[in-house]
């Protein structure tokens, strides 16, 4: 992969004037109305402000959102106790990213869920898990009715089970993307669907679209340990998440927009996992694709994913 | 009178035609309501402080009760269609004076969805996302900003005819046919579109093999065309006895009737669907397996809710059917209560529950609502029903108690009688 240029390359709406526009000026109006609403009395502070007001991230000027990510970066700094990077990488042009993941491999030890977990910050209590590592028996093939996410062996593979970790597939045609009532979701140009987590309202209606169970709520207020915390994070991946929106795996968009592979591939013991660039005729992902049998999960859904199941051995 | 003081005079007069003159189950009624939504504040308080995690939804049902109750109230506030079409298109006598009730009920509905899916939200703070304008509405493809949109306009319409034809009668003038006219005939498509919308949320999604189903729009419409009804009747037959509201017999017959075939109709919509599902027995029969008895051993919840809401709505159906049940003042009622339970449990527990389980990786987890869910739910009704009774006492005193001498024949005028 090719070096990055590291300037925000997000479209620019208009050059933003002296003053608010008007629908600054109504959304002030709305935060000042709620203010005046809380009945707990306590002070409205500049965070708070700016949180309400934070606009989608699409809306944001390349100035507002270098102040964006300077604000997060004090804040993050400020509750980790350690510096804190937050980068708007933007899609390489000429990349459409794979991944290709060899089942006869797999062993089911769920390195992968735990290194993702500390590679993008999910949070610890209560647990969230990008990846679900599922165990089914080899006699009936591939049956989620059968499946099992929640097996527990002292040492795995378990006679007569194979195992099949689901994550997001980054469909290209993503349900989870129509439904968003507030667009706040959306499929970037190297393939990547993100989820903007200031934008999010929370409603759940993408969790019921995707086909693959993917996505995850906050339902509580998500707790990272401050020695845990990985500070080299991404606007629309590992970034610290809110209690009440909804996050999901980004293919490590911190790390493969940089040229780095995704920590679920370096993790795995196995090899399983392979990734790379669908455009780039030489890749390891395109040479899976051409030459096994490669397996997509619910096909007859027409969702596309960039996720490729398969038998390498 | 300027109209600023007409409309303060409205406000006030009618304000205290609410509070004022009530008897003593009435004021407890008020009371049992505002304890209602007292507690449901502190559940609610709760559960801002905490988030969503104090619900039983998990990521692997991800939508429960609160969700399930504003699906069954859409379904009630697009049933005040049942009585606004043969009012308005048909002229028919008997059942016009009631189809004022029938929107009243269809803005305290509405008013209670939009809380239902205010309390859903993890985020309630950024309501203002989803607002024309200011926010940003993924239009077209977003079948929840449609909902969004047709469930406010179908507000507003509801709101602006039931208040003016209200406003109306407190001043015993005679209202603007030409106004009301063509919001009501506009009431008509939008009430199916509520509902409609509604259903298409779920059935948009692939993901989800219970709902990924044609006939879902018609199962809803069909279902909301018994419950809202059914509720409407009792309320009838209380107004008629502590009020000068009238209404005759054959009126209540004729919404029984009319109940009975929509009742007919759901019940043949679902025998399609559950014929289906067990005849081509593929893998997506274990969301009714899950509704009906249970997964893997283990016994389901909600299969008792199942079973109880389907035989609420079989004995329901024969007794509106046969005319001698439903013009018997005991069984009809009966069946009114059954319907109502019977679309209930249809609505709130048996459509999603089953959607999410197992889930799409194919895990069950057995959702069943936390403390936390009911109370809120029940605050939430308590809001819906204290703005009902408030209306409907308002509404009853101008048009059926109000000295006919003093608003000449305001019971007349409220009505947009063609004569």
């Amino acid at each position: 992969m090719r070096e990055l240029p590291t300037l925000p390359a997000m479209p620019a709406p208009e050059p933003t004037a002296e003053g608010y526009t008007r629908r600054e000026a109504l959304v002030m109006g709305l935060f000042a109305l709620a203010a005046a609403a809380t009945t707990t009395g306590c002070a409205v502070d500049r965070q708070a402000f700016d949180d309400f007001v934070a606009k989608h991230f699409k809306d944001l000027s390349p100035a507002e959102l270098q102040d964006r990510l300077a604000q997060m970066e004090k804040r993050y700094t400020e509750s980790y106790g350690k510096p804190v990077k937050v980068s708007a990488t933007p899609a390489q042009e000429g990349v459409l990213f794979g991944y290709a993941l060899d089942l006869s491999r797999c062993i089911g030890c769920r390195r992968c869920v735990y290194g993702c977990v500390e590679e993008n910050n999910q949070s610890r209590d209560p647990q969230t898990h990008w990846i679900t590592v599922l165990e089914m028996d080899k006699e009936d093939g591939v049956n989620l009715q059968n499946a099992n996410a929640f097996y527990d062996h002292e040492t795995v593979p378990a006679p007569g089970k194979f195992y099949m970790p689901v994550a997001c597939q980054q469909c290209e045609n993503p349900p989870c993307v129509k439904v968003c009532p507030v667009a706040a979701t959306w499929k970037e140009p190297d393939g990547i669907v993100v989820i903007d987590y200031d934008w999010c309202i929370g409603c759940r209606c993408c969790i019921s679209a995707c086909p693959y169970g993917a996505r995850r709520f906050n339902w509580g207020t998500p707790h990272i340990p401050k020695d845990e915390f990985n500070p080299v994070t991404e606007y629309l991946g590992n970034r610290p998440r809110q209690r009440g929106v909804v996050e999901k795996c980004s293919f490590c968009i911190q790390r493969v927009r940089k040229g780095l592979y995704p920590k679920c591939v370096e993790v795995c013991p196995v090899g399983a996992r392979k990734f790379g660039n669908q455009l780039d005729p030489d890749s390891e992902i395109r040479y899976i694709i051409e030459n096994k049998r490669v397996y997509i999960l619910k096909e007859e859904l027409n969702t596309q994913p960039k996720f490729f199941y398969y038998y390498g051995l | 009178m300027t109209l600023i003081s007409k409309v303060g005079n409205f406000v006030t007069g009618t304000a205290r035609m609410a509070f004022l003159g009530g008897n003593k189950v009435y004021y407890a009624w008020l009371a049992f309501l505002a304890a209602c939504i007292v507690q449901a504040l502190f559940a609610y308080a709760h559960q801002y402080d905490r988030g969503l995690i104090s619900t039983s939804m998990r990521d692997s049902v991800s939508w429960g009760f609160y969700i399930g109750n504003f699906t069954f109230l859409v379904g009630v506030a697009a049933a005040a269609v049942l009585l606004v079409v043969p009012a308005y298109v048909y002229d028919w006598k008997p059942i016009k004076e009631v189809a004022l009730f029938g929107e009243l009920l269809a803005v305290a509905s509405i008013v209670m969805c939009l809380l239902f899916v205010l309390v859903d939200m993890g985020r309630p703070d950024r309501f203002w996302h989803i607002l024309p304008f200011i926010g940003r509405m993924n239009l077209p493809s977003a079948i929840m900003a449609w909902d969004a949109i047709v469930l406010n306009i179908y507000l507003a319409v509801n709101l602006v005819v039931a208040s003016y034809l209200v406003y109306c009668g407190y001043h015993g003038i005679q209202y603007n046919k030409k106004f009301v006219w063509p919001l009501v005939i506009f009431s008509i498509p939008m009430a199916i579109s509520i509902h409609t919308v509604t259903a298409f949320l779920y059935n948009g999604m692939a993901s989800r093999p219970y709902w990924n189903s044609a006939i879902l729009a018609p199962r809803f419409i069909a279902s909301a065309f018994c419950s809202g009804p059914a509720l409407l009747l009792i309320l009838f037959q209380i107004l008629r006895k502590v009020s000068a509201f009238e209404i005759k017999d054959e009126a209540i017959h004729k919404v029984a009737e009319l109940m009975a075939y929509a009742m007919g109709f759901n019940l043949f919509l679902f025998g399609a669907e559950v014929f289906k599902e067990y005849y081509s027995n593929t893998h997506h029969l274990v969301h009714y397996e899950y509704l009906f008895a249970g997964l893997h051993g283990e016994p389901s919840p909600i299969a008792w809710y199942a079973w109880m809401s389907l035989a609420f709505a079989v004995i329901s159906f024969f007794l509106f059917l046969i005319p001698k049940t439903r013009r018997n003042i005991v069984t009809m009622n009966i069946g009114c209560v059954l319907i109502y339970a019977s679309v209930y449990i249809e609505k709130g527990i048996a459509l999603i529950i089953p959607g999410f389980t197992p889930d799409q990786l194919g895990q069950v987890y057995a959702y069943v609502p936390s403390s936390t869910e009911l109370r809120v739910a029940a605050g939430v009704f308590g809001v819906g029903f204290l703005l009902f009774t408030l209306m409907v006492k308002v509404s009853v005193a101008i048009l059926f108690e109000r000295p006919q001498a003093e608003a000449q024949p305001a019971h007349a005028e409220a009505q947009p009688a063609r004569a």
